[in-house]
């Protein structure tokens, strides 16, 4: 449930901190596994510098409230408690995976979470995410879709039209825009006529909501949590959070080691706007010797991760009848 | 049993209003299908009996269509999305390939899509190049998706009814030159089961592969063949996917001769899957080359005198059985 920000508690912020080095530690060592080529394949996109978005934004709803994200989803469906392991079996391509090894690092989803999924076609499910806020009207039901989704995915068509529906329909959706100023190596100010994305929201009638600090989870879940309870009341809300990411546009972007440009910027934001860092300190300032609980977390986290990869590489792949399994419901 | 005579058209609204009174998580969604009362009349009449919510009119958005129907579908609902003509699909071709036809098989089974997706179909009066494709086999051409084209009333109903109760995606396409014909009806309910062809006539000299439209043609050409003593059996494959070949592989058997016939266009099509699955499956039946009546490979023009040579008709495939029937 939405938790008062203004009452924020040590033991709050402290999960929230695990949330953020979770993902941060999890997408470390998916690099490191690609780079011994025990995840394979040619995508891999990592959250690492977004982490305060998704973590945010995530504990602003409730069990039976919605989310659906991009191809970037790995740190989503962490913020939204599902477990390491079956997320690191589904890099390797495991059985074991949450999408049985089918879906891949782009297409990890908990039904079981109300997370429906990582969704590579650039903004595709947004649609997705209309129609399942549609399903909460047509039952009377007053639940919530949270969909993220790139800077980038605010220019193709499934952009305005679902948003353009959600609001003619007056659906309880959330649109947060994770904007980290750049698509693969495209800058905003290259592909958005209007780059202050939130603006967009006055095309559409819908309520335009704040553009945030991605990098503070403590704004970001002040912000979504008014959006969600605008959302449940009202109807439609668009948010845009600034943040930055720190490895590339995937695994194979080699950008930042050519520009010297990106490069800077990059350290910039590592030095200045990190997100474990900004919520480090609040909680330094904040509470008197708390720094052993921290610590003590960064080593249980470490522990979680390393028994996530020990369970994804002992983990048995696919066969022949998972290749041939769901196509159709039987 | 009594039976009425009803155009499909009508048939395919009895359909609609059965399952919508049956299941009350199905909806219609679409342009212009509530107070416009549908662009064909499908949907004439649903926005009175049932209501705002049930009716959804949607801005031209044939993505957000296709994608929210998908989504609510994943969550749980039945929508019938109608896109107005399925040459407005091609808008919506994502969300039905990407989204549709992969969200079960990729995340392992989670997510249903029980989903179906209206489209009117096919060419006549002039429509020109933008607005007379048939591009059902396209659709036909993705695992995860089913895709059904009704040669006739009665199948449509019968086929729409199950499409909406399958747990799965149909793209159910309309031919629009079928919508005021009319078939024999059941006053009780029935359905048509997925994935079943069905012979419409018997014959022993050629067999005449096809669906939808195609299969009135078929069965006026056997009509003009039999005049000569040329007895085609006809078989309407009713469902593109899945698709149902053993009764054609049957019949094959017994004819050796085969013409497949399509409204669509002939390259990469239909009638190459079929030509090509026969010659696998049956070989050592085979005493001619297999035929295909296909639209002309042009796109559609204006002027009518034109528009009529470049597509097939009865006429055509009774001088195609005639090249191979000796
Ligand atoms: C429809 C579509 N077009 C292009 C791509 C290729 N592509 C993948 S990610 C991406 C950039 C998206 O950028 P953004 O939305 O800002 O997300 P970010 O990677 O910055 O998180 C592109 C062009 C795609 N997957 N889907
Ligand atoms: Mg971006």
């Amino acid at each position: 449930m939405a938790t008062n920000t203004r009452s924020l508690d040590k033991v709050t912020l402290l999960d929230w901190y695990r949330q953020i080095v979770l993902i941060r530690q999890f997408e470390n060592r998916c690099d490191e596994l690609y780079h011994q080529k025990k995840i394979t394949g040619v995508y891999l996109h990592l959250y690492s510098g977004h982490e305060a978005v998704g973590v945010g934004a995530v504990a602003a709803l409730g069990e039976d409230d919605h989310v659906l994200t991009g191809y970037r989803d790995h740190g989503i469906a962490l913020a939204r408690g599902v477990d390491a392991k079956p997320l690191m079996a589904e890099m390797m391509g495991k059985r074991t995976g949450v999408s049985g090894g089918k879906g891949g690092s782009m297409h990890l989803a908990s039904r079981a979470h109300n997370f429906w999924g990582g969704y590579a076609i650039v903004a595709g499910h947004l649609s997705l995410a209309t129609g399942i806020a549609f399903k909460e009207r047509y039952m009377g039901t007053e639940n919530v879709v949270l969909c993220l989704m790139g800077d980038g995915a605010t220019n193709n068509g499934y952009f305005h039209e679902s948003l353009n529906l959600s609001a003619v329909w007056n659906l309880p959706v959330v649109w947060l825009i994770e904007n980290n100023f750049i698509g693969m190596g495209t800058r905003i100010e290259d592909s958005s006529g209007q780059p202050e994305l939130v603006k967009r929201a006055v095309a559409y009638g819908m309520k335009q909501g704040p553009r945030i600090d991605g990098q503070n989870v403590i704004e970001v879940h002040e912000a979504i949590s008014e959006a969600v309870a605008y959302a449940r009341k009202k109807g439609p809300v668009l948010v845009e959070a600034l943040t930055y990411r720190y490895k590339g546009h995937g695994v194979s972007d080699k950008q930042y080691d050519a520009r010297d440009d990106l490069k800077r910027e990059l350290d910039d934001w590592q030095a200045h706007k990190d997100p474990i860092n900004i919520l480090k300190d609040h909680l330094l300032a904040g509470f008197d010797g708390i720094e052993a609980e921290l610590a003590k977390i960064d080593t249980e986290v470490h522990e979680i991760v390393e028994e996530a990869v020990r369970y994804a590489e002992a983990s048995p792949v696919p066969t022949y009848e998972d290749l041939i399994r769901h196509i159709y419901v039987e | 049993m009594a039976e009425k005579n009803v155009p499909m058209r009508e048939a395919l609204r009895a359909a609609l209003i059965e399952e919508m009174e049956r299941d009350e998580t199905v909806f219609v969604m679409g342009e212009e299908v509530g107070s416009w009362q549908g662009t064909h009349r499908v949907t004439r009449g649903l926005l009175e009996m049932f209501g705002e919510r049930r009716v959804k009119d949607t801005p031209i958005s044939e993505l957000v269509i296709a994608g929210a129907a998908v989504g609510a579908a994943m969550a749980g609902l039945r929508p019938v999305a109608e896109i107005m003509t399925i040459n407005f699909a091609f808008l919506s071709i994502d969300a039905i390939i990407n989204h549709a036809a992969k969200v079960h098989y990729m995340f392992n089974g989670q997510f249903r899509v029980p989903l179906v997706i209206r489209a009117a179909s096919g060419w006549g009066n002039q429509a020109t190049a933008t607005h007379s494709h048939t591009p059902e086999p396209i659709f036909a051409h993705f695992p995860g998706l089913y895709v059904a084209c009704p040669s006739n009333a009665y199948d449509a109903k019968g086929m729409l009814k199950t499409a909406i109760r399958d747990d799965n995606p149909v793209l159910f396409t309309e031919s629009i030159a079928l919508y005021s014909k009319p078939s024999l009806i059941p006053e009780e309910e029935y359905l048509v089961p997925v994935g079943k062809s069905d012979v419409k006539r018997q014959g022993e000299h050629v067999t005449l592969v096809s669906y939808a439209r195609g299969v009135e043609w078929s069965l006026e050409a056997a009509a003009m063949l039999a005049k000569e003593g040329i007895e085609a059996e006809v078989v309407d494959l009713r469902w593109l996917r899945p698709l149902d070949l053993e009764p054609v592989f049957e019949s094959f058997k017994k004819t050796n001769r085969c013409v497949v016939v399509e409204e669509s266009l002939p390259h990469f099509s239909f009638g190459s899957e079929i030509a090509a699955q026969l010659q696998e499956a049956a070989f050592d039946y085979m005493d001619a080359p297999i035929k295909r009546v296909s639209a002309m490979d042009v796109p559609l023009p204006y002027a009518k005198e034109i528009e009529l040579m470049a597509l097939p008709n009865a006429q055509k495939v009774v001088d195609a059985v005639k090249e191979i029937v000796y």
